[in-house]
């Protein structure tokens, strides 16, 4: 039985699993302790509780538990990460190489970090949304101490070659920092295969809770050091002070072993899914995948549908389908998606897509449904499309001359 | 964001979508905005010659749901009215009418000045002088 409204904005944030709440729930109301209290059952309970995630979390991406610091999610992750070998290594150097299609997060911290006297090299994007490994080894300098490149990308679910990446930043002596947050839970993770030094992820893109996250933050070859962003008790080694969210923690533990265990079986399924659900899409005329083809997420697709805009399009279903469009109608830049755009994309094929993110729980009625309402509207904002009728009537858009607003 | 009411019906049920022969004489086309923008309004009056009067108005739209209202409001606002009576259309009496959020008065500015290009086509067509209008500058 289909039961409506369907979700299908994943990248921006998943259901909890039923099994993580469960093991959540104790350490509100009995087990409340502050993990840093030693001196009292209480206490003991709690930090207990958050060494056993430590150990789920890490194993997850082939960390020693010793290596993860909690935080508040990937936007503190990104920012401590990035400010924090900012600070710590300011006598190596002050260049830092990432790439145009990161989070903001991480971009908006590299600009300020630019204020504070950093060199910020902005790495382009392929039209696939690859960064090009050549430009990144040009790039690198004698006072590059980091590169941050994201492992996958939110919108479009491109996958960097982070092997190659890492590899070329150790060449050169530098760090490679990675956002994590949409592959981690997702797609296997290994920070000692990938060479990742310094990774940010979150706990609610993995079925976990919001409101927590880690740092990786490696201890050996090379032992790399963060210069904490919030002063404090002096938690999580000195680079995070804060009472730990113990709950949080102990969901994101949970969480993470249920990725780790079950992640195979997940993707087996869930990529048959989204395969269906784009194959029927691409079916469309005039509709386009963004992104690399199979340097992807499992569960993430990313369609433009040409001659018809994206929020015109997500009200067609949007009471009944939860997704999210590079169209930016809504806000008051009126500027689309700069992802796609650093693909190189149109305005207007930017203002035309759909990002689909599926789930452990999305279902093949779910998917079926998902398609035969959005084609049923691509079909008929075309009908009310004035760009779809002149391109029908072989009228090249690019020669109207245009009264732009 | 939620859409008023009335831009969920007329973006259900559009009013008047279609094209009218732009070749003749008597039928003004206006063609405003642009794709890289998000929102393209093609609006076409018809005019009976004889009386002044709009006898038809289409209109088709690519844009967001308020932009597709906006434009469906003004054909149905367009039809017996006189072409000169069209020219007082004023956007701030569409976003009253369909409740638009500020950030989508722009979408009502785009259908206005598609009611004014449809106006000056139809004018120019039949010898007349192309008015000059003041810019809203919402955009």
């Amino acid at each position: 039985m289909l039961s409506l409204p369907i979700y299908l904005d994943n990248n921006a944030t998943t259901p909890m699993d039923p099994r993580v709440l469960e093991a959540m729930i104790p350490y509100f109301t009995q087990q409340f302790g502050n993990a840093a209290s030693r001196n009292h059952p209480f206490g003991w309970q709690a930090e207990e509780a958050v060494d056993y995630a430590r150990e789920q979390v890490a194993k997850l991406i082939g960390a020693d538990a010793k290596e993860i610091i909690f935080t508040s999610g990937a936007t503190e992750g990104d920012n401590l990460g990035i400010k924090g070998v900012f600070e710590m290594y300011a006598s190596k150097g002050n260049h830092i190489i990432t790439c145009t299609t990161e989070h903001k997060a991480v971009l908006d911290t590299c600009k300020h970090l630019e204020k504070l006297g950093a060199e910020i090299t902005y790495l382009p994007v392929k039209a696939d949304g690859l960064i090009d490994l050549a430009e990144l080894e040009a790039a690198m300098k004698p006072t590059t101490i980091l590169v941050a490149i994201m492992y996958a990308n939110n919108e479009i679910g491109v996958v960097q070659p982070v092997r190659e990446i890492s590899a070329i930043a150790k060449k050169h002596g530098a760090l490679f920092f990675t956002d994590g947050t949409q592959a981690v839970g997702k797609i296997p993770v290994d920070v000692q295969k990938d060479g990742i030094d310094i990774m940010a992820f979150t706990a609610h893109k993995m079925y976990g809770p919001k409101g927590v996250g880690a740092l990786y933050v490696r201890r050996k070859n090379p032992r790399v050091k963060v210069t904490a962003q919030m002063d404090g008790g002096g938690h999580e080694r000195g680079m995070r002070s804060g009472t730990l969210n113990v709950p949080g923690i102990v969901g994101f533990g949970k969480a993470c072993e249920l990725c780790r265990t079950e992640m195979e079986a997940d993707t087996a399924r869930i990529v048959k899914l989204r395969d269906k659900l784009e194959n029927a899409l691409l079916q469309i005329e005039e509709s386009y995948l963004n992104g690399h083809k199979d340097y992807r997420l499992p569960h993430v697709t990313n369609i433009s549908f040409k001659y018809v805009e994206g929020e015109g399009l997500l009200m067609g279903f949007n009471k009944n389908i939860a997704l999210s469009s590079g169209s930016a109608c809504t806000s008051a830049s009126l500027e689309p998606s700069y992802v796609l755009k650093a693909l190189g994309l149109g305005d207007d094929l930017a203002h035309s897509s759909l990002r689909f993110g599926l789930s452990r729980f999305t279902t093949e009625e779910e998917i079926d449904y998902t398609i035969e309402q959005i084609t049923n509207t691509v079909l008929k904002l075309r009908e009310m499309s004035p760009l779809w009728e002149m391109f029908k009537e072989g009228i090249d858009l690019d020669s109207v001359a245009w009264v732009h607003h | 964001m939620a859409y008023s009411d009335k831009v969920i019906d007329h973006y259900q049920n559009p009013k008047n979508v279609g094209t009218l022969d732009k070749a003749k004489k008597n039928v003004g086309t206006g063609l405003v905005g642009a794709p890289e923008c998000g929102d393209v309004m093609r609006l076409q009056i018809e005019v009976d010659e004889t009386t002044g009067t709009i006898t038809d108005a289409k209109f088709k739209t690519f844009g967001c749901g308020s932009a597709i209202a906006s434009s469906s409001l003004a054909t149905e606002w367009l039809k017996g009215k006189t072409v000169d009576q069209a020219l007082n259309i004023d956007n701030m009496e569409i976003v009253e009418e369909l409740n638009l959020p500020p950030v989508k008065i722009h979408c009502s500015v785009l259908a206005e000045d598609a009611i004014k290009a449809a106006i000056n086509d139809y004018r120019v067509k039949n010898g007349l002088e192309a008015l000059q209008f003041e810019e809203k500058g919402v955009h």
